[in-house]
């Protein structure tokens, strides 16, 4: 297949494994920040062909993980109101709230729950079903913020006025900003995420390299990718540099896409924003601006938000925070599985949890 | 009773075709027995009575109730029939007969159900097993989608065959009879109505002649396990097949054919070949020294064009194609019961049963 294989090319794998290890000079500690990442490093084999020296630890960057347990209450609460239809991402549909319960469960009972692709899809359903509330849960980070922002605008051009969207979106800097100020992590380079640099561009994380002696290289997502892109980070480590370099030129560019991030301030603007296990961060999340407020579930539905209670035991706040792997949780492999998840990260197929369940070890 | 209509003139099913009464009996004249009539099943009784054949009896069922109803490469009816054939070729049994049971939902349209036992008709011709018994039931709208479908079968299963997950070997070959996923992959993509190009086809297929050529031509009991990886896919299977024989079971991801359709529209909607059904396919476990002539066996017929062999069952502990693995790193042991996948790239991992359904990312 095109363009993929290229990337998953074995003789050039191993070519760079081997620049990667005469690159590594001394032991260094990598967040992979995206879901996408850390994935893929499992799923292709690459976690166990890298070289020892390098210890990769996986961020917050999986927009399921980092749904807090009151939001997912939210949206139970909106799929049970009369007369609501939901339009959900597939993998928000297994995440537990605060009691257990998941929108699977709300189904089950006779909500109108279905799973799309996309926003658009959203909005479709509300054309084609007048008479209901449609509603879309706004999940995800600066990927997935635009294609909603475009739904919105595509809505008011089109006189839609039953579709609504329950933003819980979020920015992916400033948790960076809070988690990588804390030396206690030890991170020395942040592979940034590929997709959210396209908007973002790399020069986003100027700030992060500068301020944390962090080097910061953007990665794509084929083990080639993610090798390039370890290569320059072992190179900037060893040389004691702490730059931004971009490993994902076809994709990302220095700048980033402004029409993509105008049509998101046209729609949204930034507020505090609850992460699951990260707590409240300041200007991290996007709130529906009150010109597009007949858009806003929020405001035109009463929804009320609860204090988040995370479940006894699970660990996947600090996990999203790179303080602990997997396998130290007690509940990891036993009592939550993907079948039956207790915590977030092993909900989505790009938490951390189900990763190391999945593609690594699933005993404890 | 007075009729507005006469039912055989409707265009949909009413709750009347199910009542037993006169328009049950001309939906059974006028559509069943039309185009799936014989001798046992136009006798109508309450049981079919087959003549005695020497040997053991193998018995399956199974319940199909896929949505969309009508797909490309086959619709329902193809599916019901292929399923429960494959499912007695699988224990290695010669299918004799099937049973067919019909749950019609109250609108469903005549055209559409003419068309699914047409092919009914059609994939019991082609594969030689008649529906000797079957029973019609009619549920008001909303009680049921469209059409379910039941059929059980009936198969023999001759002296000297025994085909079963636990007969696995350590050093057994696994070969696969054709490309994984193509069912799978287009039925979530028309669920969803995502165009894609390239054309996406259900691989619903009976695999029993291609067993009998397998029996028939290897040396009696070389074949250990035969499996068709349905739902949960060639990943789910195994991860039962080493379950059940306690053994460990290696693959090699550049080895299984998947068409290059089927990855590309995986790899856009964020799902794993491995994990999705197929309707035509079996995993043959067989004795390494009959592994190439086996796999020249199934590329003989149709139906295994493109086997391969893509992979080993071994006695388990570490081999040295796994990875020796540091406290930090996730275990990627070769442990007995489980599965491990040798990567494009050349790395290595495990492989675990599908825990709920596959489920499109966000992003």
């Amino acid at each position: 297949m095109k363009y993929v294989d290229e990337f998953r090319d074995p003789e050039l794998t191993a070519q760079l494994l081997h620049e990667l290890t005469a690159a590594t000079t001394k032991p260094f500690r990598v967040m992979e920040v995206c879901g996408t990442h850390t994935m893929a490093i499992f799923r292709s084999g690459l976690r166990a062909l890298l070289p020892p020296d390098i210890e990769l630890i996986s961020g917050p960057g999986c927009p399921v993980c980092v749904t807090s347990a009151s939001h997912i209450d939210a949206f139970l609460q909106m799929a049970e109101l009369p007369g609501t239809h939901l339009a959900v991402f597939g993998d928000l549909f297994r995440v537990p709230g605060s009691n257990g319960a998941t929108l699977a469960h709300a189904r089950a009972r006779g909500a109108k729950i279905d799973v799309v692709y996309s926003a658009m899809d959203g909005l479709e359903l509300a054309r084609q079903n007048p008479a209901e509330q449609v509603i879309f849960p706004g999940i995800g980070f600066e990927t997935t913020t635009p294609g909603i922002a475009a739904t919105i605008l595509a809505a008011r051009q089109q006189n839609i006025d039953n579709f609504m969207v329950f933003s819980t979106h979020k920015t992916m800097l400033p948790p960076l900003m809070a988690l990588l100020g804390d030396p206690a992590l030890g991170i020395d380079g942040l592979l940034c995420p590929g997709h959210v640099s396209s908007i973002i561009g790399a020069a986003a994380y100027q700030p992060l390299a500068e301020e944390n002696h962090l080097a910061c290289v953007v990665g794509g997502f084929e083990p080639t990718d993610i090798l390039q892109a370890l290569i320059l980070m072992a190179r900037q480590i060893s040389e004691d540099r702490a730059e931004v370099e971009n490993a994902y030129t076809r994709a990302v560019t220095w700048e980033g896409n402004p029409r993509a991030r105008a049509m998101v301030d046209t729609i949204f603007e930034p507020v505090d924003m609850e992460w699951r296990g990260l707590g409240t961060i300041a200007g991290s999340g996007l709130a529906i601006r009150k010109e597009f407020a007949g858009f806003d579930a929020q405001s035109r539905l009463s929804i009320t938000i609860a204090e988040s209670k995370e479940p006894p035991g699970c660990l996947c706040g600090q996990i999203l925070k790179g303080i602990t792997t997997p396998p130290a949780c007690p509940l990891f492999g036993s009592r939550c599985t993907p079948s039956s998840p207790i915590g977030p990260c092993m909900v989505s197929s790009e938490g951390t949890c189900s990763a190391w369940f999945t593609y690594g070890n699933n005993t404890r | 009773m007075t009729q507005n209509i006469s039912p055989h003139r409707a265009e949909t099913i009413l709750l009347d075709h199910g009542s037993g009464g006169l328009a049950s009996q001309e939906l059974i004249s006028s559509l069943f027995l039309k185009h799936l009539g014989n001798k046992v099943l136009s006798a109508l009784e309450d049981s079919a009575v087959m003549e005695n054949q020497p040997g053991r009896l193998a018995f399956t069922t199974d319940s199909y109730v896929v949505d969309p109803i009508f797909f490309p490469g086959g619709d329902i009816g193809t599916l019901a029939v292929h399923g429960t054939i494959n499912d007695l070729a699988m224990r290695g049994a010669r299918p004799l007969c099937l049973s067919l049971g019909l749950i019609l939902e109250e609108g469903l349209p005549l055209a559409d159900l003419e068309r699914i036992i047409i092919s009914i008709r059609d994939a019991s011709l082609a594969s030689g097993v008649p529906i000797v018994t079957g029973d019609t039931k009619v549920v008001p709208r909303g009680k049921a989608d469209k059409i379910f479908i039941n059929t059980s079968g009936i198969g023999l299963v001759a002296d000297g065959v025994e085909i079963s997950a636990t007969r696995a070997q350590a050093g057994d070959k696994i070969i696969l009879s054709g490309s994984m996923g193509d069912h799978g992959i287009t039925i979530m993509t028309r669920r969803a109505g995502i165009a894609l190009a390239g054309d996406l086809r259900s691989d619903s297929m009976a695999l029993h002649s291609l067993i009998r050529n397998l029996l028939a031509g290897l040396p009696e009991c070389s074949i250990h396990t035969l499996r068709d990886p349905t739902r949960g896919g060639v990943a789910t299977t195994l991860c039962e097949i080493a379950g059940s024989s306690g053994l460990m079971i290696e693959i090699e991801e550049s080895r299984i054919p998947v068409r290059s359709e089927v990855r590309a529209a995986c790899e856009i909607l964020g799902l794993d070949p491995l994990y999705l059904a197929n309707e035509g396919k079996c995993l043959a476990l067989v004795a390494s020294e009959v592994a190439e002539q086996a796999l020249a066996l199934m590329q003989a017929c149709p139906e295994g064009a493109e086997a391969a062999i893509i992979g080993t069952v071994t006695s388990g502990g570490r081999s040295s194609s796994i990875h020796e693995a540091s406290d930090t790193r996730p275990s990627l042991a070769g442990d007995p019961g489980r599965v491990a996948l040798k990567t494009t790239i050349g790395g290595t991992r495990v492989i675990t049963p599908l825990h709920g359904a596959p489920l499109p990312r966000i992003c």
